[in-house]
């Protein structure tokens, strides 16, 4: 194969632009999710309509970064993507069952605090950390 | 499922990220194949078999059938 050491290297080059995209666009995400929080708190106060538009920014953003982390999970090679779709399910998983249960423990007051989502988003993104780590582990 | 992709890899004097820009993949990818944990889709087992010349069975063997 005497193309080989010419070949450019697109497969690696389009997944690091892949990669780059979703930073930009969860920082993106993040800020206007911060947007909707310290604007309404400290900024326009009780304005709703700045508000009710705050937030619809930050979901069009939040499509705009799901998008984007579909693209990067397309481009992604074949191991790659099982290592993926192996820790979302045990992330969704886990979220479905211990979220049910920490909901339950909230409502019959077995738990002397509220039971709240971002709890939960704490647990799936850990959760997901761990599976990706298990992973990689596995086809090292 | 056993293969000779590190026989014939070597053969040619690649190395694993050579042959991974060759099979659009991550050389972790290749390395996985190679230590046969893990298995390539057929499309990819037939990128391998026209990258080297050969068919898929000989460079891919079934492990259940040997």
């Amino acid at each position: 194969m005497n193309n080989h050491n010419t070949k450019p290297d697109s497969w690696a080059a389009k997944n690091t632009k892949n990669t780059l995209i979703v930073f930009y666009w969860t920082v993106a995400w993040i800020l206007t999710t911060a947007l909707v929080k310290f604007g309404t708190e400290y900024v326009w106060q009780s304005n709703r309509l700045l508000t009710g538009l705050a937030i619809l920014f930050n979901v069009i953003i939040g499509f705009g970064m799901v998008l984007a982390v579909k693209r990067y999970l397309v481009g992604l090679d074949e191991m790659q993507q099982k290592i993926q779709m192996d820790a979302m399910a045990l992330s969704l998983g886990v979220g479905l069952v211990i979220g049910l249960g920490y909901q339950s423990m909230g409502q019959t007051n077995l738990i002397p605090f509220e039971a709240e989502v971002s709890h939960m988003i704490m647990l799936m993104s850990l959760t997901y950390i761990v599976g990706i780590l298990a992973g990689l582990r596995k086809y090292r | 499922m056993k293969n000779r992709l590190k026989v014939l890899r070597a053969e040619r004097d690649w190395t694993q990220a050579q042959l991974a820009v060759e099979l659009e993949v991550s050389r972790q990818t290749v390395n996985a194949i190679e230590k046969g944990k893990f298995d390539p889709s057929l499309p990819l087992a037939f990128k391998a078999a026209r990258l080297f010349g050969l068919s898929i069975e000989e460079i891919f063997q079934d492990e259940a059938g040997s």
